[in-house]
């Protein structure tokens, strides 16, 4: 394998009209015969699968280029039509042309003096936008499609009409190809820029084909059965459709053959070149295969999702990448990822073989590809070898500064990591190889917010950057610790989840004493090994060992100032690098939210910030692994008296409710502004009934004992919110459909059990028992179809912003922000001329602002 | 150096971000050298925190508002709120916005009442039910065709009229002033009467719904009104919108007031004023469902919409259309079409784009691929 070095980069794409001479030209076969293999199974010459247009035969040569199958490109043919016929695809503009030309000269259909002054217009229009290009084109194409009567020659005009797809009429009379394009033939060179054609790339006659190329074979290789069989190619199919056509047609020509035959056989040969080029064009039936099947013709190749556009030539699939399920670890660091032994003895780094580190890898060639550390390749100037029993005595024999050795991935290494749906920059970070046993991907809990991700199944991808630059890029970009902070609104996304910060909450709560000894345990565990001077230690400072001397926060300085309860837990203070004060909640270390990593972020920096998480989500799980948690149904408890205080609170709501149907009913019910009363008492009655189940938190937190662990979960912030626990003690409440009570189901009620007209607010899906009670089977039925509800929703949301991204990627891919501080285009079109209207870089920001109140800190701390 | 690092800041920050090193700094009294180390600090900050050359800020953007769309409801109207003109919120509205559709699915306006006239309950339900469109269709309670002698009589509702505060005598005039060769009369007994110049049956009954949708009075378009209090203020919402009308009217405060038809604002206002609102409505929708993004993203999107004077939607008739990237048109939707239309035309892709060097397997120009650094590679046998 040779490794060239490529200087010259494609500057621009040109598109071209295919002239018959340049179809000639790049042919390597005139194709006449529409049979493809004589008796013997070998290709016929001058067929369709003709060895001199590429070979798909392993073990023949392709007769135009001499080389074996995968080295041939393939190369074009040609046929001669008998005919010729029109090119699906031009008719609009052949159309076009037709109309705007004379019938007789062939100038367009325009005076010289509006040709001068066009011609002007359409001068000063190319230098600027293409868009005032095409208004001038197109003004000139009405006004020459209005004029009736030549100005050259004095010619009256026909009407000409299009019959789709191929036909036109010019006043009655049907206009053959031959007499199309002999019209557009004639038009001078001269005219054609004002029809927006350039003469020297194209002629418009070449819309109308006299020859037809034939694609090589090796973009329609057949397949070989089982059985032996041959299946060809759609392609091929069609093709052979055309050639045998057109051998008719030429045949009954030659034999002097009624007009009426030879105009059927040219209409089906239009037929057949129409439905090859493209086979879903309206008011054509579509070729189809002997079995039925609608045959893949060339436009059904390119477009579309599956099309070559968008999945060969936008998306490209990829070497060395590796996915699995993914499952949580909470021991490596959130810029690590713990890949299996499998997947890195697959996976591989080419490593250049130079005099300072041939030692090193001819280990890895000694192990070679089944032996961790190993190789698996080795690339010589001869080729690439793949490391074996056999070869190893070889290769390591020979090898010597300038191969490439591709090692097993290492510990250490940077490797691409994805979640999809890649919604955003966050969802491919690089990691740092960890090789660990079994057979997940193990990710830290703490960069799950980012991926969006979770350990129910969930599976991830892998990708092995190959080169210097790549990999340069993937650090200096793409590290975890640069995606910190989300570009959407500028604040870290990254923290603390569930274990991590209840266990910290558990032990930063009230003023509990730990012996040094369990200190020292714990602090090692975590990998701190310098821990203050001290016999005992708070759970708040334990915490605070993790922090900085110089780290200072308050969460509420207004209430701080006045607050002369030291070391209470109800809001955090931390004064040099001490948590004096408060509990550690979400709010601090969480995700998204965490004011402690923000705060610290902005003063210390990414790598250190995400060394806290990683430090602080520790110190959570193993000190919550010594103190243990758990929940349990007698969380739920409630004292005598109390629930019936909850159902009492919902009668109350439910009576509220009757008396304003009642009203309705009566037709006494005052309608709010532009709503009818329906719509009013619905809106009250959801009032009401939502009012009504918010009340009864009111009595469970009354009632609730308060030191149990579920509770404890949710003032922590781990899991679970106040509305889980009404929801589990209290009442479900409103099940909605549509965002409206349920009002659907039978004629006029919701379920066969209510009387007629029963709008009432059991009819209507209010659920009155919790989860702990049980519902009772109608609340049940209007619960599964509120959930059901939800579920087609999110069913349709996704496609939609889905869409709705990927129009917003291709509108937007291409705006970029240039060394001048402009926002441009592709075409440098400016879009703003400064970023943002201040050019700040949102993700560098603080919530898309600059904290002066930090600089001031720091300038009158420093002096 | 020294003093100047304050002057300085004035020319090198934003105003806006200036402002507030001025308020912070009086905040808590820092003067002389010590104000002139923090401005140093805040402009050094500030120029870190700049954009890098390269960054694609598209992509970037075109992610922080599709990434939440994933959240965002796709409940179209706001029920809960009892007291709520019906709009359409969450992702249908962010759409359409973005979509640049003609008109909005509720059509809708705010408008801001001039000080004298919004602290006044009473006052500002007066003139809410000024600005309802009333059709003569809305003021009757029968029609009568009369056949034989080729009219219409329109029996006027009593309770209509004194509902939408009409006289029939205006009705008349209104009447009057629109069919001018009509003759229209208020007759005795309350009914109106239109004479037709036409003798056909057909022709009257096109008549006589025409006639039934005469205006009377109020802003055209608006079907609805609600006056809702704000704050320490009354304004008024409406169902359709009109905003030329509204804003010539006397009591209206034009500087406030404000329709959610991007469309009708770019025609009244110009097309600063659309692109500002493009980026309000986005911005309303996500603040309702708490999503946050951060306000240059929707800056971006909007003066992309809008750069060339005219508004153009996130769609393939819009935005994309206008790439000069033939490749890049291809990619998004329909690339026959683009790529047929190139060729008869001769066009030249320039590659300049990022899916048109993805395609061709060659660096993309953003970002790192930007700078074209060379490196001669001298071989050890290479001569000088």
């Amino acid at each position: 394998m040779n490794e060239q070095i490529i200087k010259d980069k494609i500057g621009a794409i040109e598109f071209r009209l295919l002239s018959p001479k340049l179809i000639k030209k790049m042919a390597a076969v005139k194709v006449l015969t529409p049979e493809l293999y004589d008796a013997d199974g070998y290709p016929m010459d001058g067929g369709l699968m003709d060895l001199r247009m590429g070979v798909i035969d392993p073990g023949l040569r392709c007769r135009t280029c001499g080389s074996k199958v995968r080295d041939c490109p393939g190369h074009f043919g040609y046929i001669e039509l008998a005919r010729p016929v029109i090119h699906v695809e031009f008719v609009d503009y052949i159309y076009n042309f037709l109309r705007a030309t004379c019938r007789k000269c062939g100038r367009i259909l325009l005076s010289e003096k509006e040709i001068e002054k066009f011609k002007e217009r359409l001068e000063m229009a190319s230098k600027e936008e293409s868009l005032v290009r095409s208004n001038v084109l197109d003004e000139i194409l009405k006004r020459a499609k209005a004029t009736s009567v030549c100005p050259h020659c004095g010619e009256k005009q026909g009407k000409i009409r299009l019959k789709k797809p191929t036909t036109f009429i010019e006043d009655g009379v049907n206009l053959t190809p031959i007499d199309v394009r002999e019209r557009l033939e004639r038009i001078p060179d001269d005219d054609l820029p004002l029809l927006g054609m350039n003469p020297q790339a194209g002629r418009p006659e070449w819309m109308v084909l006299t020859l037809l190329p034939i694609p090589p074979v090796t973009v329609r290789p057949s397949i070989t059965l089982e059985t032996g069989e041959r299946s060809e190619d759609d392609l091929t199919h069609k093709l052979g459709d055309i050639v045998r056509t057109n051998q008719r047609l030429a045949e009954n020509i030659m034999a002097g053959a009624p007009q009426i035959i030879i105009d059927d056989l040219w209409e089906l040969l239009q037929y057949h070149v129409t439905t090859f080029f493209n086979n879903s064009v309206s008011q054509v039936p579509p070729a189809r295969h002997r079995s039925g099947r609608i045959l893949k013709t060339l436009a059904d190749r390119i477009r579309g999702k599956e099309g070559r556009f968008r999945h060969n030539l936008a998306g490209k699939r990829v070497d060395f990448s590796a996915r699995t399920v993914i499952s949580p670890d909470s021991y490596i660091k959130p810029d690590e990822v713990g890949v299996p032994y499998e997947v890195a003895m697959e996976l591989t780094i080419p490593e250049r073989v130079t005099e300072w580190n041939i030692e090193w890898l001819r280990k890895f060639v000694e192990n070679g590809p089944d032996k961790y550390p190993g190789a698996n390749y080795v690339i010589t100037p001869q080729g690439r070898k793949r490391i074996t029993k056999e070869t190893k005595e070889v290769i390591l024999q020979e090898l010597m500064p300038g191969h490439i050795v591709e090692r097993h991935l290492l510990d250490g290494d940077l490797v691409l990591f994805n979640r999809q749906p890649s919604l955003h920059r966050m969802n491919i970070m690089a990691h740092r190889v960890r090789v660990l046993p079994y057979k997940t991907f193990r990710i830290s809990p703490v960069v799950t917010a980012p991926y969006n991700a979770d350990f129910d199944g969930d599976e991830m991808n892998l990708h092995v950057p190959q080169t210097e630059e790549a990999r340069a890029e993937a650090e200096v970009l793409m590290e975890v610790k640069h995606h910190l902070v989300t570009p959407r609104y500028g604040l870290p996304i990254v923290g603390g989840k569930q274990d991590y910060i209840l266990g910290c909450y558990l032990l930063t709560l009230g003023k509990r004493k730990f012996p040094r000894s369990f200190v020292e345990q714990l602090m090692f565990s975590i990998g701190v090994e310098e821990i203050p001077d001290k016999k005992e230690f708070t759970g708040k400072e334990i915490f605070s060992i993790l922090l900085p001397k110089d780290f200072n926060y308050v969460e509420d300085p207004e209430k701080c100032k006045g607050c002369k309860q030291k070391g209470s837990d109800a809001c955090v203070l931390i004064k040099n690098g001490q948590l004096i004060c408060g509990a550690v909640t979400k709010k601090l270390i969480g995700g998204g939210k965490g004011k402690l990593f923000q705060e610290y972020y902005k003063l210390y920096g990414p790598e250190k910030t995400l060394d806290l998480m990683h430090k602080v989500a520790l110190l959570g799980v193993e000190f919550l692994m010594h103190e243990g948690a758990s929940i349990s149904l007698a969380d739920t408890d409630l004292p005598e008296g109390a629930y019936e205080k909850i159902v009492e609170r919902l009668k109350k709501a439910e009576e509220e409710v009757e008396k304003l149907i009642k009203l309705y009913k009566e037709g006494k019910l005052e309608p709010y502004p532009g709503r009818t009363p329906r719509e009013t008492l619905e809106g009250a009655m959801m009032g009401i009934l939502n009012q009504a189940r918010d009340d009864t938190s009111k009595v469970l937190r009354k009632y609730l004992k308060k030191n149990t662990g579920t509770f404890t979960m949710i003032r922590s912030g781990a899991k679970g919110s106040t509305l889980n626990l009404i929801l589990m003690v209290a009442c479900l409440g409103q099940q909605s459909l549509r965002g409206e009570r349920i009002n659907r189901g039978f004629k006029e009620r919701t379920l066969s059990l209510f009387k007629k007209g029963d709008i009432g607010v059991r009819a209507g899906g209010f659920v009155m028992h919790g989860y702990k009670k049980g519902l009772d089977p109608v609340e049940f039925f209007f619960h599964a179809v509120a959930g059901r509800d939800s579920l087609v929703n999110k069913g349709m949301r996704t496609p939609k912003s889905g869409y709705l991204q990927r129009r917003l990627v291709n509108a937007l891919q291409d705006v970029k922000v240039l060394y001048d501080g402009t926002v441009r285009d592709s075409s440098g079109v400016i879009i703003q001329f400064k970023y943002g209207e201040d050019g700040i870089d949102v993700s560098k920001s603080d919530h898309g602002d600059i904290d002066i109140d930090m600089i001031i800190e720091r300038v009158i701390g420093v002096g | 150096m020294g003093l100047d690092d304050l002057k300085r800041a004035e020319q090198v920050l934003p105003k806006k971000l200036y402002e507030k090193l001025l308020e912070r700094l009086k905040r808590y009294n820092i003067k002389g050298k010590l104000a002139n180390k923090v401005a140093r600090e805040v402009i050094k900050e500030y120029e870190r925190v700049q954009q890098t050359p390269g960054e694609a800020v598209g992509v970037v953007t075109a992610q922080s508002i599709g990434e939440p769309g994933t959240q965002m409801t796709l409940n179209v109207f706001h029920f809960a709120g009892v007291a709520e003109m019906n709009v359409t919120i969450g992702l249908p509205r962010v759409i359409e916005v973005l979509d640049a559709r003609r008109t909005p699915s509720t059509p809708s306006m705010t408008i801001y009442l001039k000080k004298e006239y919004a602290k006044d309950e009473k006052e500002v339900r007066r003139i809410a039910a000024e600005l309802i469109e009333v059709k003569l269709n809305d003021l009757i309670s029968d029609t009568v065709m009369d056949l034989l002698n080729t009219r219409l009589l329109f029996t006027l509702d009593k309770g209509a009229l004194r509902n939408y505060n009409v006289k029939p005598k205006q009705v008349e005039e209104m009447l009057k002033k629109v069919y001018k060769n009509a003759d229209v009369k208020l007759l005795k007994d309350g009914r109106i009467r239109v004479k037709l110049k036409t003798e056909d049956v057909g022709e009257m009954y096109k008549l006589k719904s025409k006639v039934l949708d005469t205006y009377i009075k109020g802003v055209p378009g608006v079907t609805h009104v609600l006056p809702i209090r704000d704050k320490k203020e009354w304004i008024i919402k409406t169902a359709g919108t009109n905003l030329k009308k509204v804003l010539e009217l006397p009591y209206v405060d034009p500087e406030r007031t404000i329709s959610n038809d991007i469309f009708e604002i770019a025609k009244v206002l110009g097309i600063e004023a659309a692109r500002n609102a493009i980026i309000n409505e986005v911005k309303e929708v996500l603040d309702r469902q708490g999503i946050e993004v951060d306000i240059r993203h929707l800056m971006l999107i909007a003066d992309t919409m809008t750069f060339d004077g005219k508004i153009r939607g996130i769609t393939r008739y819009g935005i994309t259309s206008q790439k000069s990237s033939i490749l890049a048109r291809a990619s998004f939707e329909i690339p026959l079409k683009h790529i047929f239309s190139a060729a008869v035309k001769n066009e030249v892709d320039p590659l300049q784009g990022v899916v048109e060097n993805v395609m061709i397997n060659q660096p993309v120009p953003v970002g790192t691929g930007i700078p074209k650094l060379i490196y001669k590679v001298k071989r050890s046998g290479d001569k000088e």
